[in-house]
C-alpha cells in the first residue's frame, strides 16, 4: 500500500487540496475523492472521451492523468461550466438541438466542444467531426452533436 | 401548433432532464456514493470451458482492505424455472449461474469469485491472489462448429427441443423451431428465379458507452437497496427476488440515470453479486465494470449463420421464401434467433414460406438482446437476396418492395396478420426521396462509388404494463411519477401526452422515475414499448384527471358533472362565462373540494396495432486498394405513427443508423483459437466516431398506429435493422461484390474484391 | 406443433375461451395440452406467446375468445 501524496491545484476557479494515492487517475481522484462526478467513465483507457477535462488550456482524458500530476496546476471541468441559470452556449445548444439522449457522453463532449471553440471559434463541419472524434456517442449518431456545436459556434459569435 | 392538430405533440420542447444532464449533475450509476461504501470487483474466468475444481480464497482474505469474497457457493441454488421478465424469457438457473458460474465456466469472462474491499485497487489486488482450480474442457465458439454431432457440449443435462416438443437427444441446439404457410417447394416451381445464399455475421456489442453498474445496501432489517443504471427497474427487482430467493417486498431498486442500454441492461450481472457482499460485509457495496469486463463478461449480441432461398416471376412477383437461421445462444439457450425469425421476410406478402430458427449454445458470454435484437441479422441476409432477386429481374428495387409489400390484412410468415401498418408508404417516401432522385456522382480518384437499398421490419411490443402517479399542485403544473427507466428523452415524450391530453404545456409537468416502492409494476424499456406503453397510461392519467376535476367543479360551481364540458383545453358550464378556464387557471379554484387533485392508473395495452416499416438508402465511397468504405449519404426513411417529440425521432434514427453502420462495416468480436476475445476495447473494437458518418438525414412517415389514442409507434429499434444490407447493396453496385459475411472491414472486402477480379 | 396435428396449420374449434379451445385441441390431438402447459399449470408456459386477432392475450385460460377468431400459439419474444 502507498501512502498518499497532497497535491494542490485550482479546480474550475476554486483553490483545492486533497490527498491521493499515486496510482489513482485523475478520474478517480475527481469522482471518488473530489465527488465531483459529472465526468464521467467510459473506458479508463483514453478511448471514449467521456472524461474529457481542460487541463492548463489542454484538452485531456483524466483516465490517462494520474491524480498527483496536476499539483499546481487549473483544472477545468463540466461542473464549472455554466449552470442551470446560466447555461454556457455549448450547453445551452446541446438543449436546442436535442444533442444528447442518454447523457453520458454529453459532459465530455461539451467540454470537448469547449476546448475546440476555445481555439477555433469558427470551425467547419469537417473541422468539428475531426475534433470530435475522440469522443464517442452510442446513442445519437453525431448528426446532431455537430449541428449543436456548429450552433455554439454562431451563438458565441454573435454575443 | 403543429399540422397534425395537436398543441404539443409535434412540437420540440426542451426535455425536462436536460439541464441536468448538459451540467453533469445528472446522477448514473456509478455516481451514487454511500456513507462506508465498499468497492467489488469480480475475477473472471481466463478459461472458455472449463470444470471448476475448487476456489481458494484464504490468501486474498487476508490482504489488508478486503472485507468479503463472494462465489457461488453464496447463492441459494434455484431449479429450472423459466421466468417471464416483462419481455425477456429466461430460465433463472441460468441467470443466477451466470452471475457467478457453478461448477463450470463456460466462457472466458464467466464471473468465478467476487471481492469487496475499501478501494478499488484493493480488490483488484486481491483478485490476483483467488486461487482457482480449473479443468478445461474442449471449447466451440462457431455456431455450425456447436451444432455438429460430435462438438463439445456445454450442458450434459441440455435436451434439444425440436418443434415445441422435448427429445431425449444431448446437443448444444437448445431449440429448433418452425413457421410454415403454404407450399414452399411448389413456390419455387412457380418462380421464373430463384436466388440461395449463405450468410454470416459476427458477435458484436450493444457498445453504450455507460459500464454496468449496481450498488447494493443490505440493512439490518435484511430490506435490500439496489441502486443501478438499469432499463428495468422492475425486471431487476424480480431477478433479485428469483436469484436471491428473499421476498420481493425486501427489495427496492432506484434506477438511476442510464448511459444507454440497447437492451444489453436489461439482465443482470453485478446487482445480485454486489448485494451478496453487501449482506456479507455489512456495508453498501459499490460494483462497476470495466470497458474490458463489459465486452467479456456482459451480453453482446448473436453471431449468426443464415441460409436464404427467394424465388419470384419474371413480373416480380415473390412466389415462396425459405430461410434457415441459426443464431448462437452464448452460454445458456436463448439468443434472438425466435424475433429474428419473426421479421426476416415480413416486409413481403409472400405465399409459400417456411422458417427454420435454430437456437444453439457456444463458449461465448450469453447473448443478449441488442435493438431490434435478431432482426439486423436476418435482414442483412434476407435484404441482399431481395436486392439481387430485383437486379436478376431487371426491377428497380424500391419498386420490387413496393410490389410485393404487405398492407393491412396481410399475413407474418409467422402467422397473424398486419393491421394497419406503413410498409408500403414507407418505402414510396424512400422512392420519391430527395436522395433516391439525386444522381451519384462518381468520384474523382479512383474509388468506387454506389447506391443501395434496404428495408427492415421489427414487431414493437405495443404492451407490457405500466403505472403514472400524479400530483396537480395549485398553480396547475403536476408532479408526474412514472416507472420507466428514460434513455432518450421519454420523460419529454410521456409529459407531452399528458400535457395534450390536459391542454398544458410540456413545461406545466414534472416528471421523475422513480423507484420500485413508488410506482407500480412497470415493465422494462425496451421492444420500443415505452413511448406508446407508458405514454398510453400518460393519456390514461389525463383522462382521469379531467373526470375528477369535473366532479370537483361541480362541487364549487354547484352544477352537475356531467353537465361540465371539456374541450380545446377548456372546462365550461354551458354558456356562463363566469363557470369556464383552463385546467391550469382551475387547479388553484377547487380548494374545499376534496383535498389535492391525484390519479393514479396503471395499464397494460393488448399489444395490437403492429410493428415499424424502415426503408434506408445509403451512398458509399470504396477505395479499392484498401477495402474501406465511406458512407457518403445516407437517408432513413421510418413510419413513426405519430412523432411526439420529432427531434428525439430523429435522434433514434440516427443512432439506430450509427450502430447498424458500425454493425456492417467494423465491430466484431474477434476470437483467438484459444477462445479469447483479442479486441475487448474501444480502440480495438472500432464503432464508428463523428468522423466516420455523414449527417443523417431522416424522412418521418406517419401511420398512426390504430391501437393508441396518439398514434404512437415504437420507434427505436428498426433504425438499425436496415444498414447492414443497404450497405452491402451499395458496396456491390460500387464495386460488382456482393458481400455475405458481417462485417465488411477493409481486410475482407479488399480481399473479396480481389478474389472476384 | 404441426407434427401433433398431422402437419395441418389451422384448426377450426368451437370455443369460447382459452381453456375451452386448449381442451378441445388436446382431445383432437393427444399431448396438446401438456405442449402448451407446464406441468398440469392452468397457464399458457411463459415461453409460449397467446394472439388472439393480432392481441396478445393474457396468458389465463379463462380468456375469452370470440366467434370467428384467430388465435395464435408463438414462440415469446424479447426486444431491445
Ligand atoms: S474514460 Fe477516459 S477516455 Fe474513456
Ligand atoms: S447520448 Fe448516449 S452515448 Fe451519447
Amino acid at each position: 500500500m502507498s501512502s498518499k501524496v497532497h497535491v494542490q491545484a485550482r479546480i474550475n476557479g476554486d483553490d483545492v487540496e486533497f490527498l491521493c494515492e499515486p496510482r489513482q487517475s485523475l478520474l478517480e481522484v475527481l469522482r471518488d475523492v473530489l465527488g465531483y462526478t459529472g465526468t464521467k467513465e467510459g473506458c479508463n483507457n483514453g478511448n471514449c472521451g467521456a472524461c474529457s477535462v481542460i487541463l492548463e488550456g489542454r484538452l485531456v482524458n483524466s483516465c490517462l492523468v494520474f491524480g498527483f500530476e496536476i499539483q499546481g496546476k487549473e483544472l477545468q471541468t463540466i461542473e464549472g461550466m455554466g449552470s442551470p441559470e446560466e447555461l454556457h452556449p455549448v450547453q445551452q445548444q446541446f438543449l436546442e438541438n436535442a444533442a444528447l439522449q442518454c447523457g453520458i457522453c454529453t459532459p465530455g463532449f461539451i467540454v470537448s466542444t469547449k476546448a475546440l471553440l476555445d481555439k477555433n471559434p469558427d470551425p467547419t463541419e469537417a473541422e468539428v467531426r475531426y475534433w470530435l472524434a475522440g469522443n464517442l456517442c452510442r446513442c445519437t449518431g453525431y448528426d446532431k452533436i455537430v449541428r449543436a456545436v456548429l450552433d455554439a459556434a454562431k451563438a458565441i459569435k454573435n454575443s | 401548433m403543429s399540422t397534425n392538430g395537436y398543441k404539443v405533440i409535434g412540437s420540440r420542447p426542451i426535455r425536462h432532464d436536460g439541464v441536468d444532464k448538459v451540467t453533469g449533475r445528472a446522477k448514473y450509476g456509478a455516481d451514487v456514493q454511500l456513507t462506508g461504501m465498499l468497492y467489488g470487483k469480480v475475477l473472471r474466468s481466463p478459461h472458455p470451458h472449463a470444470k471448476l475444481k475448487g476456489i481458494d480464497t484464504s490468501k486474498a482474505e487476508a490482504l489488508p482492505g478486503v472485507k468479503a469474497i463472494a462465489t457461488a457457493a453464496d447463492l441459494p441454488q434455484i431449479a429450472d424455472k423459466i421466468a417471464d421478465l416483462g419481455e425477456a424469457v429466461v430460465n433463472l438457473r441460468d441467470s443466477s449461474n451466470n452471475v457467478l458460474a457453478y461448477g463450470k465456466v463456460l466462457y472466458r469472462g464467466h464471473a468465478v469469485a467476487a471481492v469487496a474491499a475499501t478501494s478499488r485497487h484493493i480488490a483488484a489486488e486481491a483478485l490476483e491472489l483467488i486461487q482457482v482450480e480449473y479443468e478445461p474442457l474442449p471449447h466451440v465458439t462457431s455456431v455450425l462448429e456447436a451444432m455438429k454431432d460430435d462438438a463439445p457440449i456445454l450442458h450434459e443435462d441440455l435436451k434439444m427441443t425440436e418443434m415445441g416438443e422435448e427429445t431425449d437427444k444431448v446437443s448444444n441446439i437448445a431449440n429448433h423451431f418452425q413457421h410454415k404457410q403454404g407450399d414452399p417447394e411448389a413456390g419455387f416451381t412457380e418462380a421464373d428465379m430463384v436466388i440461395e445464399r449463405e450468410f454470416e455475421t459476427a458477435t458484436v456489442h450493444q457498445g453504450y458507452i455507460e459500464p454496468h453498474n449496481a450498488t447494493a445496501e443490505w440493512n439490518e432489517e435484511g430490506h435490500l437497496t439496489l441502486y443501478t443504471s438499469t432499463q428495468g427497474a422492475f425486471s431487476v427487482r424480480d431477478q433479485l427476488v428469483e436469484i436471491l430467493q428473499i421476498p420481493v417486498s425486501k427489495v427496492t431498486v432506484v434506477p438511476m440515470e442510464i448511459g444507454g442500454g440497447f437492451g444489453g441492461k436489461i439482465s443482470v450481472y453485478l446487482a445480485p453479486v454486489a448485494a451478496v457482499l453487501s449482506r456479507k460485509t455489512g456495508h453498501p457495496v459499490q460494483m462497476t465494470m470495466d470497458r474490458d469486463e463489459v465486452f467479456i463478461g456482459s451480453g453482446p449480441t448473436a453471431a449468426s449463420y443464415l441460409k436464404i432461398k427467394m424465388g419470384a416471376t419474371n413480373d416480380g412477383r415473390i412466389t415462396a421464401a425459405t430461410a434457415y437461421m441459426a443464431y448462437e445462444a452464448g452460454a445458456y439457450p436463448g439468443s434472438p434467433v425466435g424475433a429474428g425469425a419473426g421479421c426476416i421476410l415480413t416486409p413481403y406478402r409472400i405465399p409459400n414460406v417456411q422458417i427454420d430458427g435454430y437456437d444453439v449454445c457456444v463458449n461465448k458470454p450469453k447473448s443478449n438482446a441488442y435493438r431490434a435484437p435478431g432482426a439486423t441479422n436476418a435482414a442483412f441476409g434476407s435484404e441482399t437476396v431481395v436486392d439481387e432477386l430485383a437486379e436478376a429481374l431487371g426491377i428497380d428495387p424500391l419498386e420490387f418492395r413496393i410490389k410485393n409489400g404487405v398492407t393491412e390484412g396481410d399475413r407474418r410468415p409467422d402467422g397473424p396478420e398486419h393491421p394497419r401498418i406503413g410498409c408500403i408508404e414507407t418505402t414510396e417516401a424512400a422512392k420519391s426521396s430527395a436522395h433516391y432522385g439525386a444522381s451519384l456522382e462518381p468520384s474523382s480518384d479512383g474509388k468506387l462509388r454506389g447506391r443501395g437499398v434496404a428495408s427492415g421490419y421489427w414487431f414493437n411490443f405495443n404492451g407490457g404494463r405500466s403505472a403514472i402517479s400524479v400530483s396537480v399542485n395549485d398553480d396547475g403544473s403536476i408532479n408526474m411519477l412514472e416507472g420507466s427507466t428514460d434513455i432518450g428523452g421519454s420523460r419529454a415524450s410521456i409529459s407531452m401526452m399528458l400535457a395534450e391530453t390536459l391542454g398544458l404545456s410540456a413545461k406545466d409537468i414534472n416528471p421523475r422515475v422513480v423507484d420500485t416502492d413508488a410506482i407500480g409494476y412497470t415493465d422494462a424499456t425496451g421492444g420500443s414499448r415505452t413511448t406508446f406503453a407508458t405514454g398510453y397510461a400518460a393519456h390514461a392519467t389525463g383522462k382521469a384527471l379531467i373526470c375528477e376535476m369535473k366532479k370537483r367543479l361541480a362541487q364549487a360551481w354547484e352544477v352537475s358533472a356531467d353537465a361540465i364540458d371539456f374541450k380545446d383545453g377548456l372546462f365550461s358550464y354551458k354558456n356562463d362565462e363566469e363557470k369556464r378556464g383552463t385546467f391550469k387557471e382551475l387547479s388553484g379554484k377547487i380548494g374545499g373540494t376534496g383535498g389535492p387533485l391525484v390519479a393514479q392508473i396503471s395499464t397494460q395495452p393488448d399489444g395490437s396495432g403492429g410493428g415499424a416499416f424502415a426503408t434506408h438508402i445509403v451512398d458509399v465511397e470504396v477505395d479499392p486498394e484498401t477495402g474501406k468504405v465511406d458512407i457518403l449519404r445516407y437517408t432513413a426513411v421510418q413510419d413513426v405513427g405519430t412523432a411526439i417529440h420529432p427531434s428525439y425521432v430523429e435522434g433514434q434514427l440516427q443512432g439506430g443508423v450509427a450502430q447498424g453502420v458500425g454493425w456492417a462495416l467494423n465491430e466484431e468480436y474477434i476470437y483467438n483459437t484459444d477462445g479469447g476475445m483479442t479486441n475487448s476495447s474501444f480502440l480495438d473494437y472500432r464503432m464508428p466516431t463523428s468522423l466516420d458518418l455523414p449527417m443523417i438525414e431522416t424522412i418521418l412517415v406517419e401511420v398512426p398506429n390504430v391501437s393508441h389514442p396518439y398514434g404512437v409507434r415504437g420507434v427505436g429499434e428498426v433504425p438499425i435493422v436496415p444498414p447492414p444490407a443497404a450497405i452491402a447493396n451499395a458496396i456491390y453496385r460500387a464495386t460488382g461484390t456482393r458481400m455475405y459475411e458481417l462485417p465488411m472491414s477493409p481486410p475482407r472486402l479488399a480481399s473479396q474484391m480481389a478474389k472476384n477480379a | 406443433m404441426r407434427n401433433l396435428t398431422d402437419g395441418r396449420e389451422q384448426i377450426e374449434v368451437d370455443a369460447t375461451n382459452i381453456g375451452e379451445l386448449v381442451a378441445q385441441l388436446d382431445a383432437r390431438f393427444p399431448g396438446f395440452r401438456a405442449r402448451l402447459c407446464a406441468d398440469n399449470e392452468d397457464r399458457i408456459r411463459p415461453n409460449i406467446a397467446v394472439m388472439i386477432d393480432g392481441r396478445t392475450a393474457r396468458k389465463s385460460m379463462g380468456e375469452q375468445v370470440a366467434e370467428a377468431s384467430e388465435v395464435h400459439f408463438l414462440p415469446a419474444i424479447s426486444g431491445g
